[in-house]
C-alpha cells in the first residue's frame, strides 16, 4: 500500500517540478498562457473531485467561479484591499455560494441536478448584469495593479504570476490527492458507484456530497479569485454557462476520476482552442466537436484511458 | 421590450388600463403559442426517449436561418416565400436531427447524462455552423401579409394573430396525432415501456429517430412562426431554450398537457411582467422561482411521478 501511495506521490511531485523547470525554459507566449491554464486547472480540479468522484454533474459551476472572481475583485475595488484580503475574501463568497446552491440542489438528482445548478448559474449570471452599477456588467473591469500585491510580491509580474499560479496549482493537487485517498474520498466514490448501497452501509450521502459540492466550489472560487488577481480583469462572461461547460470539457479530456486527468485536459483543450481562434471566429465548433467526439469515442479521457492500460494505481 | 419603451415615452399615455392589459396580453399570447409549440418539441423527445435536449434551441435557431434563406432564394410575393420556409425549413431540420440521433445519441444508448454532453456539443456545433455560414448579422424575414386588426384603442398586427390560431392548430394536431392514431400509439407504448414495446416488434430505434426528428421540427416551425415579427440570428436559440426547460419542468417533464399549460402561464406572464418590470429582473425571478419548484416539487405542478 504504501509502496503504491508513495508510486502515486512521486507521479504527481515530479509533475510540479516539471511544471517549475518549464518556468525557466518556456517562451513568453507559452508562458503565460500555462500560468492561465494552471488557474484554469485548479477550477476544473474541483469539478473533477464533484463529478468524477462523486458521479454528481453539475451544469452551474461558473456561479462558484464567478463568486470568487467578484468576491475578490469587487473587494479590491470598493474596499482598496490587496490581493491577499481579497483571494480569502473571494473564497469565503464560493464557499457560502456552494453551501447555500448545494443545499438547495442536491435535493435534486439526475438530469434535474444539472438543470437545476444550470439555472442556479443563470440567475447569479443575471444578478451581475442587474447590477452593472457596480459590476459594470459584460464590459467588466480593471483591478488596479497596485492592489495586485501580496507582501512584497508583485503579483501582475509574468514570473511571479507563474510561480503564484504553480503554488495554487501545486496546492490543490496535493489536497485532492489526500482528499481522494483517505476514507471519506472513497464514501465518495462508493456514493458515485452505489448511492443506495452507501447509505445502508450507515453513511449520510447528502452530508457526503454537500460537502464535495463544497469543496469543488471552494477550488473553483479559489481559481475564479486567484484568476482575476493574477490576470487582472473581472467581467460577466466568467458567469456565464459557457464557464460552466469549460470544466466539464477539460474534466472529460483528460479523463473524469483521475487526480491529474483536468490538468492534462485543460492543457489539451486550451491549446486546442488557442489553435482553432487563430484561424476562425467560429472556434467553439471545435469545442462541440470536441465534446461530441470524446463521448463517443473517449468517454474516459486520455488519463482514463491511461489508467485502465497501463497504470491502475493512478489515483 | 419595444412595448415597454413606447409605453414608458408615453405612447399610451391616453390609453386606458383596460385596453393597455389586452396589448400586454395579446403579446403575452403570441409568446405562449409560440413557446407551446417549442416546448411540446423538447417534452417529447424527454417523454419519450428520456433524454434531455439541449441543443433543442438550436434546432428553432436553424428553423429561423433557413426560413430567411429560402425566402431569399425566392422571389415574388412575400408569402409565396413564407411558406415555402413554413414546408422546408422544418423538413431540413428535421432531417438534420434525425442524423444526429443515428450518428450520436443511438451510439451513446441514449444514457441521459452522456446525451447530454453530447447535445451540448451539438449546440456549440450548429450554432457555430450558423456562425460560418450565415454570418453574426440578424436579418429579417417578411410577413407573409400585413393587415391589422383594429381594435377601439389600438391597431394590432394581423399575422400576430394569425400566428396565435395557428401554434392552436398545429398543437390541436399533435394532440390528435398522440391520441387518436397508431403512430402516437406507438410512440405512448415506446414511452411506457420501451423494452415491452421492442418485445411487441415495435420498432424502438425508428421511433427515437423520428421523436427526435419530430421535436426539432416543431421547433422549427415554431421559429418560421415567429420570426417574421423577430429577426433571424445565430445566438437567438438560448432564450427558447432556456424558457422551454422552465415550461416543462413546471408541466411536469413529460407531461403534454401540462406543458401547454405551463406554456400558456408562462408566456402570458413573461408577456405581462416584461412589460410592468425591468426585463433582466423578471429573468432573475422567474429563473429563481422555476428552480425552487424542481428543488421543492421535482415532478412539476402539474406532472405525475415518473416511472
Amino acid at each position: 500500500m504504501s509502496g503504491i501511495f508513495n508510486k502515486a506521490l512521486m507521479v504527481h511531485l515530479g509533475l510540479i517540478v516539471v511544471l517549475l523547470a518549464l518556468h525557466f525554459i518556456l517562451p513568453a507566449y507559452h508562458h503565460v498562457s500555462l500560468a492561465r491554464i494552471m488557474v484554469l486547472a485548479v477550477y476544473a480540479l474541483g469539478f473533477n473531485l464533484l463529478f468524477g468522484y462523486t458521479g454528481l454533474l453539475s451544469l452551474g459551476h461558473a456561479l462558484f467561479f464567478a463568486a470568487g472572481l467578484y468576491g475578490a475583485g469587487l473587494s479590491m475595488q470598493f474596499f482598496q484591499w490587496t490581493a491577499g484580503p481579497g483571494f480569502v475574501f473571494g473564497l469565503f463568497c464560493a464557499i457560502a455560494v456552494a453551501t447555500l446552491i448545494g443545499m438547495l440542489a442536491l435535493r435534486t438528482v439526475g438530469v434535474s441536478f444539472m438543470i437545476v445548478t444550470m439555472m442556479f448559474a443563470q440567475v447569479g449570471y443575471l444578478l451581475i448584469l442587474y447590477y452593472n452599477e457596480y459590476t459594470r456588467g459584460d464590459e467588466g473591469f480593471v483591478i488596479l495593479r497596485e492592489l495586485r500585491v501580496l507582501g512584497p510580491l508583485d503579483l501582475s509580474a509574468e514570473d511571479i504570476r507563474y510561480l503564484v499560479a504553480l503554488a495554487l496549482l501545486a496546492a490543490a493537487i496535493l489536497i485532492k490527492l489526500a482528499l481522494v485517498r483517505s476514507p471519506t474520498g472513497r464514501i465518495l466514490i462508493a456514493i458515485r458507484e452505489n448511492e443506495e448501497r452507501t447509505r445502508m452501509l450507515g453513511y449520510d450521502p447528502f452530508r457526503y456530497k454537500l460537502m464535495a459540492m463544497v469543496i469543488s466550489g471552494a477550488f473553483a472560487g479559489a481559481a475564479g479569485a486567484a484568476y482575476g488577481i493574477l490576470f487582472g480583469y473581472v467581467g460577466a462572461s466568467f458567469a456565464s454557462i459557457q464557464y460552466s461547460i469549460l470544466p466539464l470539457l477539460y474534466v472529460l479530456m483528460g479523463g473524469a476520476g483521475v487526480v491529474l486527468g483536468p490538468l492534462l485536459g485543460t492543457i489539451a483543450m486550451f491549446y486546442l482552442i488557442d489553435i482553432a481562434s487563430g484561424m476562425t471566429s467560429a472556434y467553439l465548433f471545435f469545442v462541440g466537436l470536441a465534446l461530441v467526439f470524446l463521448i463517443l469515442v473517449a468517454p474516459k479521457g486520455l488519463l482514463g484511458t491511461v489508467r485502465e492500460r497501463w497504470a491502475p494505481w493512478l489515483p | 421590450m419595444k412595448l415597454r419603451n413606447s409605453i414608458r415615452q408615453g405612447h399610451f399615455d391616453s390609453m386606458d388600463f383596460g385596453p393597455y392589459l389586452l396589448l400586454a396580453t395579446l403579446e403575452g399570447a403570441v409568446q405562449a403559442a409560440v413557446l407551446a409549440l417549442t416546448a411540446l418539441g423538447l417534452s417529447l423527445v424527454f417523454g419519450v426517449m428520456r433524454v434531455v435536449n439541449v441543443a433543442h434551441g438550436e434546432f428553432f435557431m436553424l428553423g429561423a436561418v433557413l426560413a430567411w434563406w429560402i425566402s431569399s432564394l425566392l422571389t415574388g410575393t412575400p408569402l409565396f416565400g413564407f411558406l415555402a420556409a413554413l414546408i422546408f425549413a422544418p423538413l431540413i431540420v428535421g432531417g438534420l436531427a434525425a442524423v444526429a440521433d443515428r450518428l450520436i445519441l443511438k451510439r451513446l444508448k441514449y444514457d441521459p447524462e452522456a446525451t447530454i454532453v453530447a447535445t451540448i456539443g451539438l449546440l456549440y456545433i450548429i450554432q457555430q455552423g450558423a456562425l460560418t455560414l450565415y454570418g453574426p448579422d440578424a436579418r429579417p424575414v417578411a410577413a407573409p401579409f400585413d393587415f391589422r386588426v383594429s381594435f377601439p384603442w389600438f391597431g394590432y398586427s394581423g399575422y400576430k394573430i394569425s400566428v396565435i390560431l395557428t401554434c392552436m392548430v398545429m398543437l390541436l394536431g399533435v394532440w390528435a396525432l398522440l391520441t387518436r392514431t397508431r403512430i402516437g400509439l406507438i410512440m405512448r407504448a415506446t414511452q411506457y415501456d420501451r423494452e415491452t414495446a421492442q418485445a411487441f416488434g415495435i420498432p424502438v430505434a425508428r421511433v427515437y429517430t423520428g421523436v427526435f426528428a419530430f421535436g426539432a421540427m416543431l421547433a422549427a416551425v415554431a421559429a418560421v412562426l415567429i420570426v417574421p415579427t423577430q429577426q433571424a440570428y445565430y445566438l437567438m436559440g438560448l432564450d427558447p431554450l432556456l424558457l422551454s426547460f422552465i415550461v416543462v419542468i413546471i408541466g411536469g417533464l413529460g407531461s403534454l398537457k401540462g406543458t401547454v399549460l405551463a406554456a400558456v402561464v408562462i408566456g402570458l406572464s413573461d408577456g405581462i411582467i416584461t412589460i410592468f418590470f425591468d426585463p433582466t429582473l423578471a429573468k432573475i425571478l422567474s429563473t429563481i422561482l422555476v428552480a425552487m419548484i424542481l428543488v421543492f416539487r421535482p415532478t412539476g405542478l402539474f406532472g405525475t411521478a415518473t416511472r
